[in-house]
Parts: C-alpha cells; sequence; structure tokens
C-alpha cells in the first residue's frame, strides 16, 4: 500500500515537473504570435506613414 | 543556423532525459528508506542546479549592462532569468511532493525551504518590476541590481543546509562532501542536469528572440510617431 503510494507520488513530482515545462512553452508561444502579429502591425504603419510623407 | 542549433539542443535533451528516464525507472532498485519516491531527486536537483546556474548567468549579464550600459546585455538577463525561474518552480513543486510522502506534510518553514521561496519570490519580483517600468534604461538599471541583489540569496539557498540543521537533508551529493549515493545512482542526476541545459538553452534562445522582436516593435513604434 505505501509502496504504491510511494509509486504514484513519484509520478506526480515527474508530471508536475513536466506540466511546469508544458505551461511556460505554451505561454512562450501564445507571446510569440502576439509579438508577430504587433510586428506587423507596426510594419504597415510605419509603411503606410512613410508613404503618405 | 540558430534554428538548427534549437532543433539540435532539443533532440539531446530529449534523447538524454528518454534514456535516463528507462533507466531510473528501470534500471535503479528503491532507496532503502525512501522506496520509490527518492527518483523525484533525479529532477529535483538538476533543476535547481539548472535554475540557479541561469541565475548567476543573469548576473553576469546584468554586472555587464552596468558597466556598458548596452540592452543587449539586460535582454539576455531577462531572458535567463524567466527561463530559471521555470525550473525554480519545478523545485519547489518537486520538493513538495517528495516532502509530503517523506515528511507527511507539503511545507514547512525549514531554512532551506524558507529562503529558497524567498529566493523564487526574488526574482519573480525581477519580472514583475520589468513589467511595471516602461522607460528601457531605468528598467535594465532597477532590473539589474535586484539580479545582484537576488543572487546573494542563491549564496543562503545553497549553505543553508550545512549552517542549519533544520527539516531539509544535509548535502548527500558527493561533490558536495556529502555521503554520496550508491554507485550508479549519481550519475543520472548530472545527466539529467545536462538535458535541462540544453533545454533551458533553447528556451533562452527563444526568449530573446521574442526581445529582440519587442526592441524592434519599440524602435518602429518609434519611427512611426517621428513621421
Amino acid at each position: 500500500m505505501i509502496d504504491q503510494r510511494n509509486f504514484m507520488y513519484m509520478f506526480y513530482g515527474f508530471a508536475a515537473a513536466w506540466v511546469i515545462v508544458t505551461v511556460y512553452v505554451g505561454l512562450l508561444a501564445l507571446r510569440e504570435r502576439r509579438l508577430r502579429d504587433e510586428l506587423d502591425r507596426v510594419r504597415r504603419i510605419v509603411e503606410d506613414s512613410g508613404k503618405r510623407s | 543556423m540558430r534554428n538548427k542549433l534549437v532543433y539540435v539542443l532539443c533532440l539531446l535533451a530529449a534523447g538524454i532525459l528518454c534514456w535516463q528516464l528507462y533507466n531510473i525507472l528501470l534500471n535503479l532498485p528503491n532507496e532503502k528508506d525512501q522506496g520509490a519516491i527518492y527518483r523525484i531527486v533525479y529532477f529535483h536537483v538538476p533543476a535547481i542546479f539548472t535554475g540557479f546556474m541561469g541565475f548567476f548567468v543573469a548576473l553576469g549579464a546584468s554586472g555587464m549592462y552596468l558597466a556598458t550600459r548596452n540592452l543587449k546585455y539586460d535582454a539576455f538577463a531577462a531572458a535567463v532569468t524567466e527561463v530559471s525561474l521555470t525550473f525554480a518552480t519545478i523545485v519547489l513543486a518537486t520538493g513538495m511532493i517528495w516532502g509530503r510522502i517523506i515528511w507527511g506534510i507539503w511545507w514547512t518553514w525549514d531554512a532551506r525551504l524558507t529562503t529558497m521561496l524567498v529566493c523564487w519570490l526574488i526574482y519573480a519580483g525581477y519580472l514583475m518590476l520589468r513589467r511595471a517600468i516602461d522607460e528601457p534604461t531605468q528598467r535594465a538599471r532597477l532590473s539589474a541590481v535586484v539580479s545582484i541583489f537576488g543572487c546573494t540569496d542563491i549564496l543562503i539557498v545553497w549553505k543553508s543546509i550545512e549552517w542549519w540543521r533544520t527539516q531539509h537533508p544535509a548535502p548527500v551529493l558527493s561533490v558536495r562532501d556529502g555521503g554520496g549515493m550508491a554507485p550508479g545512482m549519481e550519475s543520472p542526476i548530472y545527466w539529467n542536469w545536462l538535458a535541462l541545459m540544453c533545454l533551458a538553452a533553447v528556451l533562452v534562445m527563444i526568449r530573446m528572440r521574442q526581445e529582440n522582436m519587442a526592441r524592434e516593435i519599440d524602435s518602429l513604434r518609434r519611427m512611426a510617431h517621428s513621421y
């Protein structure tokens, strides 16, 4: 019984480590997409402003 | 070139982790007193080594920023600190799960745990501070100071298990003159550390690319305002 609980918590430990890494990678991916969108938007604004002036 | 390096490091990290996971789960015996749960050490310790290494690299980059006032060093320090904080979070989470079985409690205000939590809070504060300040040079200067201050706590975390004998075990690894582990039981810690360092390097490279994009956005915005 104790061994089974031990094993279960060991897997919780491993899972916790990988969940934290996965969540961080997911947040990085979201931030990357947001930055790319923002970069495209600002580039378009600069190009438009350049043409007008 | 950089993308290639990212793929190579990812493959290297995945290969080592799979190999060591097989080794840890199927080849290594249970520990005499702790049973299977001791295997958490193979992520707990490499994660803190990786985190602390990152915080020291951030310290170097922050020092370089203060010396040269080049914002590239500040961006690098921010990227490394954020990734290192992720590994510090892993340490706290895996430590709590381990403690739940071995001590019967999720948390105790023992010297090692408390100083580690303080360390985590300092670096979380570092990231919050960066979000709160818009002016780049002021943000970089204050962040560098916090990063240097945070590193003093790392030394306290490191030595805490020698200075105060509380709940957390004394040094075990042979590199710290602990009793050492049985032959073959210690080496997976260093292999996993290598794998996590590869993973951290990949995350820092991605994070640096984002810092560069943010800088480009800022300069384009300034250009748009000047028209």
